[in-house]
């Protein structure tokens, strides 16, 4: 509770600034770039472009399992090929590339009052080193063996063996060297988020008055950059195994009556390494839609978010934890049953701030004044899966629990919901919010009105019912779902109906995508700030914005990002860099 | 209003959904029920925060929906609520575990008078193997896994040399008696799933893993790989049948031991008396290679 005046806490700038890189010519304005815009957009464009591949992908899959035997094209090694490609390009290739690269290249430096990332040169080849990544695994599908079908957890021994597609060809080769690349741009472009969050922010722009876009992309870089270096031992161990004939992972084994030249390996290791990488991914994936879907909420609904502190520390909180709890994946593993005890703790306790999340989302809409545009219905549909998907996290993190589900579709269902879905309407709301400032154009109302219910309530419709699939005992990962005695006939049906939802939703991304290069020309003009919105992204001179993104001068911060309907104020929303006190401000110290 | 409605809709019509769709747990032929109980508990509590979360912000869509001359709030933080919010939640989630980690540490205590049976995967078949008179399983290790010794039995380990060996059947198992299950594979990972049993644990070349499970009821069981081991992991099932004491002593008598099946000059099989009923792993791969050149 103290009362800032104008100047209040606003110190000097302590150095000059930077000159900035100038592009002189097409080429490096628009694709040897250095403008973490332009970046963004790259990133953005790769992330989409091959996140169609694993749409296809998934329609494949689902024809198979939907109606199988119908397709004979899909054999179970072109299956499993398939549902490998599907996850990796997700998780991976998509969401983490489009959550950091695309939006924390466009958001971070404009967010906090920067004309550019810290380190543009490396931003840029950060990109490049990327799409060499994306490159390497689609050359995957024409190499000889085609692509893996390990499972996108790539568990040796099998993702190493002739039992599995691509094992023994170049597939899991090109795999473990994409995601080698991979990691070697990621970190590039991490540590210039990081430096540039920690080093880049305008004046008066302290750590605690950070949109909490900014604070979710932030955490889940400092994760990434902590996380992914146990990836990338992994795959360069595996690549080791299967090349040179080592043994990390690969115990004596006997193959079909043959006896292979590895000894003494322990394939429970790469597990534990996998999963060291593998959880925090999650929230990698899932802190930057948090920090989104605040700012969309609270924009939307003209109102503070509430309880900002409390939505920082358990950003943090649900960071740091996330690193101590990796083995619930892996219950029924075969590790020490005592573990059990431990990761079961620490994974119900991580609960407790990832629901105080959500009550303050939802107590942010309490006594607001709710426009229901599509970014706002977009984060109400993402609150309803990420609520559905946390809690039958509940059922699989408290580990005795785990042991019917794990392995079946109940685990299929629920990380579908809660990292596959909620973030993905999180990416849409966030689309449909900032498109405008990236391209001056509004998308169209109605397609976007339509984009969105079929794909949330279809989304919806694929996986609620897919839980209870996994509560009968059907395994995941199973190329048909066939002479099972536990699958009744109505069970069938309801695999059919799944596969009927998943291509109507597939449809409407096709929508979406019409809409996306429709309007970059024929959209509504937006103007410069069409949702009165406070943070600094909105309060530039030109849209888009222009290189150097603020003009002569940088913004000073006055105030926090969430002065929305402030009493006293004429209008309901006051930009963090207007002086001036409007009464009592309230902004958490 | 249209979206406040959307929201009741979901959380009516995924509450019908769970309690009027056809599709629950197989009915179970195991001990743990208790699982099964810790899931309903699991399903009440999760099903009340769910609704009343949705419902929440379906009251919120229609009551504070924007109207013209509306303003919102202005309450950056409410220390109270979010105490309390934070101290019921920790409270739910205690009423979770703790049940939780009771019936897990049930789970992991294996009953001394537990029978030991070894089952043993490799792609894409069951083996099963059991202690012979002695009560003791022989040692085994993969680099001795041959034609004649398709488990892997350590042949100079006298413990080994009557234990019975049921390679690429059934397995027969007498209804009421603990049995801890010992998990061995000889290639890649697999994981004994039977559905109706509630329990599964993976397989690890290398390893020796286990969990332990009483059958209660007797039955014909399908057991199911529920770790991906590579083209033919769906065609991987195998059958457990649960017998009465006389039905398992006399399929018992039927099978063969280690040194019989070792000894150089043995004929016929054990397969025409057991009635094999699973695929064996080269049938399944043949299988493949059919479907692969198609």
């Amino acid at each position: 509770m103290v009362d800032i005046t104008p100047a209040d806490g606003i110190p000097p700038a302590e150095v000059a600034e930077v000159e900035l890189y100038h592009p002189h010519s097409w080429w490096t304005k628009y694709v040897f770039s250095q403008d973490a815009k332009v970046i963004a957009v790259q990133y953005s464009a790769t992330a989409t472009a091959i996140g169609l591949v694993a749409l296809v992908l998934s329609w494949l899959m689902r024809l198979q399992l939907g109606f199988p035997g119908t397709f004979d094209f899909i054999t179970p090694e072109a299956y499993y090929q398939f549902i490998t490609m599907h996850g990796m390009i997700m998780v991976i290739y998509l969401l983490t590339a489009l959550f950091l690269g695309g939006f924390g290249n466009y958001l971070i430096p404009l967010m906090v009052g920067a004309r550019d990332m810290v380190f543009p040169y490396v931003n840029m080849l950060s990109y490049w080193i990327y799409l060499l990544a994306v490159l390497v695994l689609v050359s995957s599908f024409f190499a000889p063996g085609g692509p893996t079908g390990a499972g996108w957890t790539l568990y040796p021994p099998q993702a190493i063996m002739s039992g599995t597609p691509g094992g023994q060809d170049w597939g899991i080769i090109l795999m473990l060297s994409s995601l080698i690349l991979f990691i070697i741009g990621f970190t590039m472009g991490g540590l210039n988020y990081v430096v540039t969050v920690l080093q880049g922010r305008t004046r008066g722009m302290t750590m605690m008055r950070l949109p909490l876009t900014v604070w979710g992309i932030f955490t889940a870089t400092v994760m990434a950059l902590l996380a992914f270096p146990a990836l990338f031992v992994a795959s360069v161990m595996m690549l080791l195994d299967r090349v040179l004939g080592t043994s990390f992972f690969m115990p004596a084994i006997s193959e079909m009556g043959e006896q292979l030249q590895h000894n003494g390996g322990s394939p429970i290791l790469f597990q534990h390494l996998f999963w060291f990488f593998g959880h925090p991914e999650v929230y990698i994936v899932a802190l930057p839609a948090f920090g989104i879907v605040s700012d969309l909420i609270s924009t939307h609904a003209r109102k503070n978010i509430f309880g900002y502190r409390m939505m920082v520390w358990a950003i943090v909180g649900i960071g740091a934890l996330s690193f101590v709890v990796w083995a619930h994946h892996m219950y029924v593993s075969g590790m020490h049953p005592y573990f059990g005890f431990f990761f079961a703790t620490t994974t119900l306790i991580i609960a407790i701030p990832t629901a105080i999340k959500v009550y303050n989302w939802v107590l942010t809409l309490w006594r607001g004044d709710i426009h229901l545009t599509i970014p706002m219905l977009f984060a109400l549909a993402f609150i309803v899966t990420f609520v559905n998907g946390g809690l039958t996290g509940l059922f699989l993190g408290n580990v005795v629990v785990d042991v019917p589900l794990s392995d079946t579709m109940f685990v299929v269902a629920h990380f579908h919901m809660v990292m596959g879905v909620a973030p993905i309407l999180v990416v849409f709301g966030a689309i449909y919010h900032w498109y405008p400032k990236v391209t001056g154009r509004m998308l169209h109302e109605t397609l976007g009105r339509f984009h969105f219910w079929v794909t949330f309530l279809g989304a919806y419709l694929i996986f609620f019912p897919m839980h209870y699939l996994g509560l009968m005992g059907v395994p995941r990962r199973y190329a048909e779902l066939t002479d099972m005695t536990i699958m009744t006939e109505s069970a069938h049906h309801l695999n059919s109906f799944i596969s009927v939802m998943a291509f109507i939703v597939g449809f409407a991304q096709m929508v979406f995508l019409f809409n996306l290069i429709w309007s970059i020309r024929h959209g509504r003009e937006a103007g410069g700030n069409p949702w009165r919105a406070t943070t600094l992204e909105w309060q530039t001179p030109q849209t888009p914005p222009a290189h150097g993104n603020f003009g002569k001068d940088l913004p000073i911060v006055y105030r926090w990002a969430y002065d929305y309907s402030v009493p006293g104020a004429k209008e309901d929303f006051i930009p963090q860099n207007m002086p001036g006190s409007f009464g009592p401000s309230r902004e958490p110290a | 209003m249209a979206v406040a409605l959307v929201l009741v809709l979901i959380v009516v019509g995924s509450v019908l959904f769970h309690l009027l769709s056809p599709w629950w747990w197989t009915p179970i032929a195991s001990n743990w029920a208790y699982i099964d109980n810790t899931i309903i508990i699991t399903f009440w509590i999760t099903g009340v925060v769910f609704a009343a979360v949705v419902l929440f912000m379906a009251y919120c869509v229609f009551r504070f929906r924007h109207r013209e001359g509306n303003r919102a709030a202005y309450e950056p933080e409410n220390k109270r609520l979010e105490s309390w919010l934070t101290i019921v939640t920790a409270v739910g989630v205690t009423a979770l575990l703790v049940p939780g980690l009771f019936v897990w540490s049930r789970f992991v205590t294996v009953p001394r008078d537990a029978t030991e049976v070894e089952v043993i995967g490799q792609q894409w078949q069951w083996s099963f193997r059991l202690p012979g008179r002695d009560g003791k399983l022989g040692t085994s290790d993969t680099r001795d896994v041959g034609a004649d010794n398709p488990l892997g039995v350590i042949p100079s380990d006298p413990n080994g040399q009557d234990d019975v060996v049921v390679a690429a059947a059934d397995l027969h198992l007498p209804v009421g008696k603990p049995v801890k299950m010992l998990l061995r594979s000889i290639d890649v990972l697999h994981d004994f799933y039977v559905p109706e049993f509630r329990a599964k644990m993976d397989m690890i070349p290398g390893s020796v893993t286990y969990f332990w499970f009483t059958p209660t009821r007797t039955g014909t069981f399908q057991v199911l790989c529920a770790e991906l081991c590579g083209q033919g992991h769906p065609m991987m099932h195998g059958v457990v049948m649960v017998d009465t004491q006389e039905d398992y002593v006399a399929w018992l008598g039927q099978q063969q031991t280690f040194a019989q099946l070792s000894a150089p000059q043995k004929t016929g099989s054990a397969d025409e008396t057991t009635g094999q009923t699973a695929a064996a792993g080269p049938e399944i791969a043949a299988r493949l290679e059919t479907v692969g050149s198609r």
